[in-house]
């Protein structure tokens, strides 16, 4: 084959990874006595991850523009409590539906904006705006619910939270049908790989965490760019709160704590930098899934759950390390 | 060094490469961007292993694996970008890592005296107690010597260290050299000016394509031949031949045009086909003129007008689309995104154009930009390599095509071949000439002298954030240009 080195390299590295993968599944599998890869269960984990799917998609936007948001986990219990009180006593289950989205993720995307608005206009720390409403917005969601479960009896939304799609594909493997959350994860993914792949806007976030002066001066409206990025993570989080709250049937407001962590986590294990300008959605998926089969792993081979936190701390360490061993590996040749 | 041999992929950046320094002499490495030079010295330094080859110091083999290592055996590299805090001052930057302490705690008294001392050796007046951030590159570069000479360098690399320096700053820092090649200290004198190596140097080697071409003494040599040897081929005119401005409407004026934070405005207008040169010594404040010029930074007030209608300039972004260009001087830090490609990089500017259904379509770009790397003579593997690996004069190119990719009708260059070599500069000379003959107005900022008086029309002085005279090509030599620089004849 006729190849340009660089693309020789990235085949390589692709090949490689997917090698690596099937035998870490069939060890698994094996290991399991074969419940790992039972269609039951690789179900179960697209679901279990779904939430943090769906973060972490906005996390990476944020992350590659060499910026962070601390405030994903707390926005889905605001998120999440709001539209569990819009749709109490709304006689029109429809309504009362498309309210509840529209609720949940604009509350989000506005969220994300005052997030942004002091990034782009006084130049402060991410971490410091999104650390900030990470703790407004978790006491606001006490305040609008009294500290109180919102229950949530419309069933379209806890569908979408719980329910499961296309019942004649689902027999085929022996299920119920596909949960609706991993059919809202993979069009998250796929909508935010698409972005950031192939629009202008994706093309400017990269350049902003690569060099936001060379992209300033390029003509890139960089305010415009970071702004959006935050509203994206923000919306996307109250995206991930109507699964969560969907499924629990409940607007929760100490729900989502920690989450942010994890997005991160998934983000990072996927290969992006913290640095910025460097990294990619299907990355971030990749991040997603290996912390989610990890977790589910530990659950099938019963590991205490104290020490399920320390492997997963570990895992996420030697993930993060192994990636930059082979960076240089692939810097050196 | 003997036998140095060095291969990145695709690329023989050394090829058995021998290259020695006596105590005492100034040794200059010249050669063109890519012919080895950063290479050998970071074979030096430690921050690369060689392939094959071997480093004797006083004739005892040695194996350099860190820059630890390169430490302990005496050998110091000033790399271009200093390696400084910038919050400290200048005594803790000198002894850093080495502090004189008992117990952890470190004995200020003893530090200032070591300090003192080594600034002596060398005849260097520095303020000890200031930041380093607060100072100009020139004291910089002397906290840099002072530091390398504080951990018993005997051999001492300097990387392009005049590239920064006004004249007069220069001549003090080959008085430092002397002073340090009298006390028996090696240099190796890396620079692209070749004026400068005469001036310096004891013996001079010649590197090309990762060989060495040859080591002589600087006295064997005329300038010519030392060009010669690097690009392989004579370099009869170095500066191509000028286009006539033939309509006398200005495109571009700027009138009263106020930079932030000076209480005065600039006015001056360039015709289409003209090369406007903006000369004057560091901090005369042609950078800044030509970035509230282009938007770059925001002006106090005043106006510019092309083709006869003023302009509202907000930002970049208003300047790009009344078609100003801006090629910034510092490629590294303003020009490109380092981690992205070559395609990418070059049509970030312009990107709306390549627009289809919302998506950026590739295919496109890359016809387009092909193109211009075709007639930029843009040396990459391919448009996807990562504009980082390329060398200077290659990122230099890449940055003009991305202001090339739409027609501009007034293109600002801030020292457009700051750091690359004598065959890319001739290229960019002769590429900024093509332009110009195309009706382009042309504004052009350089601290080399030559430069300015050999590509412009006509030749604004600067000095003090002002234009205090403009020269028309004839009447410009480097004596007034400097006298009106320096302001030793009243503007």
């Amino acid at each position: 084959m006729n190849l340009t080195p660089a693309a020789r390299q990235t085949l390589l590295r692709a090949g490689g990874f997917i090698v690596g993968l099937v035998v870490l599944l069939v060890v698994l599998n094996a290991w399991t006595h074969g419940d790992f890869l039972r269609p039951f269960n690789v179900s179960n984990v697209l679901k279990q991850i779904a939430v943090y799917a769906v973060l972490a998609v906005g996390q990476t936007f944020v992350i590659i523009t060499a910026g962070i948001d601390l405030s994903v986990g707390s926005l889905i219990a605001l998120t999440g409590v709001l539209m569990a009180g819009v749709m109490v006593g709304e006689p029109i289950a429809a309504v009362g539906l498309l309210v509840a989205i529209g609720v949940g993720v604009g509350a989000g995307g506005v969220a994300g904006a005052v997030n942004g608005l002091p990034v782009v206009r006084f130049n402060l720390p991410p971490f410091i705006t999104t650390l900030a409403m990470m703790l407004m917005a978790r006491g606001l969601a006490f305040m609008y619910s009294g500290g109180r479960p919102i229950e949530i009896d419309n069933a379209a939304f806890n569908a979408i939270g719980g329910g499961t799609l296309f019942p004649g594909l689902g027999h085929l493997i022996g299920l119920p049908g596909i949960p609706a959350p991993v059919l809202v994860m993979l069009a998250v993914v796929i909508a935010g790989h698409f972005v950031l792949t192939r629009t202008r806007f994706g093309r400017y976030v990269y350049a902003i965490g690569g060099n936001e002066e060379a992209a300033r001066l390029s003509g890139i409206n960089v305010a415009g760019v970071k702004m959006g990025v935050y509203i994206i993570s923000g919306a996307l989080a109250g995206l991930a709160s109507l699964l969560l709250a969907g499924r629990l049937s409940t607007g929760i407001p100490q729900s989502g704590s920690g989450y942010e962590l994890q997005s991160i986590a998934a983000v990072v294990v996927g290969g992006t930098s913290l640095m910025g300008g460097r990294g990619s959605i299907v990355g971030t998926f990749v991040g997603a899934l290996l912390i989610g089969v990890l977790n589910n792993l530990m659950n099938l081979l019963n590991v205490q759950s104290y020490a399920q936190e320390v492997v997963l701390g570990a895992v996420i360490l030697i993930a993060v390390l192994l990636d930059e061993l082979r960076k240089r590996y692939f810097a050196s040749r | 060094m003997r036998g140095i041999s060095k291969t990145y992929p695709g690329v023989h950046a050394l090829d058995g490469v021998s290259f020695d320094v006596r105590a005492g002499e100034v040794h200059a490495l010249v050669g063109e961007n890519g012919a080895g030079k950063s290479t050998l010295m970071k074979i030096l330094a430690g921050a690369t292993p060689p392939d094959a080859g071997t480093i004797e110091i006083r004739g005892q083999a040695v194996n350099i694996r860190t820059p630890r290592d390169a430490e302990r055996l005496g050998v110091a590299i000033i790399y271009q970008e200093f390696n400084l805090v910038p919050g400290l001052d200048v005594a803790a930057n000198i002894v850093l890592g080495r502090e004189p302490n008992r117990a952890g705690v470190i004995d200020a008294r003893a530090l200032d005296e070591q300090v003192l001392s080594v600034l002596k050796r060398l005849g260097l007046d520095l303020p000890l107690r200031a930041e380093i951030r607060t100072l100009a590159v020139a004291q910089q570069q002397q906290t840099e010597i002072a530091k390398a000479l504080s951990v018993n360098a005997r051999l001492i690399v300097m990387d392009e260290p005049s590239a920064a320096l006004t004249p007069d700053e220069v001549d003090k820092l080959f008085v430092v050299i002397r002073k340090l090649r009298s006390d028996g200290v090696g240099i190796v004198y890396i620079s692209h000016r070749i004026d400068e190596i005469f001036t310096i140097a004891d013996r001079i080697t010649v590197l090309r394509d990762g060989k060495l071409v040859e080591t002589g003494a600087a006295s064997s040599y005329k300038a010519d031949d030392v060009i010669r040897l690097m690009v392989g081929r004579p370099l009869s005119a170095h500066f191509p031949t000028l286009p006539a401005p033939t309509q006398t409407t200005p495109r571009f004026a700027v009138r009263e045009l106020r930079v932030p934070r000076r209480d005065f405005g600039v006015t001056f207008e360039v015709r289409p086909g003209e090369i406007f040169g903006l000369a004057g010594l560091v901090g005369s404040g042609r950078t800044s003129l030509l970035r509230a010029v282009c938007g770059a930074d925001v002006p106090a007030g005043g106006t510019v007008e092309l083709d006869g209608v003023t302009l509202r300039i907000r930002g970049p972004s208003d300047a790009i689309s009344a078609g100003l260009a801006f090629v910034t001087e510092d490629r590294k830090a303003q020009g490109l995104v380092l981690g992205m490609s070559v395609r990418e990089n070059v049509t970030l500017p312009h990107l709306a154009r390549f627009v289809r259904l919302l998506m950026v379509d590739r295919r496109e770009e890359t016809t387009a930009v092909q193109k211009l790397s075709d007639e930029l003579r843009i040396r990459t593997p391919s448009l996807e390599q990562l504009a980082r690996n390329l060398s200077g004069g290659n990122q230099q190119k890449v940055v003009l095509a991305k202001w090339l990719l739409e027609t501009a009708k007034v293109i600002c260059f801030d020292e457009p071949t700051r750091g690359i070599d004598v065959g890319a500069k001739a290229e960019i000379y002769e590429l900024i000439a093509r332009l110009a003959a195309g009706g382009v107005a042309i504004v052009m900022a350089s601290s080399e002298l030559p430069e300015v008086l050999g590509m412009s029309t006509r030749i604004g002085v600067m000095r003090g954030g002002r234009i205090v005279k403009v020269f028309d090509r004839a009447e410009a030599t480097q004596e007034n240009v400097i006298r009106y620089a320096t302001g030793t004849v009243a503007a």
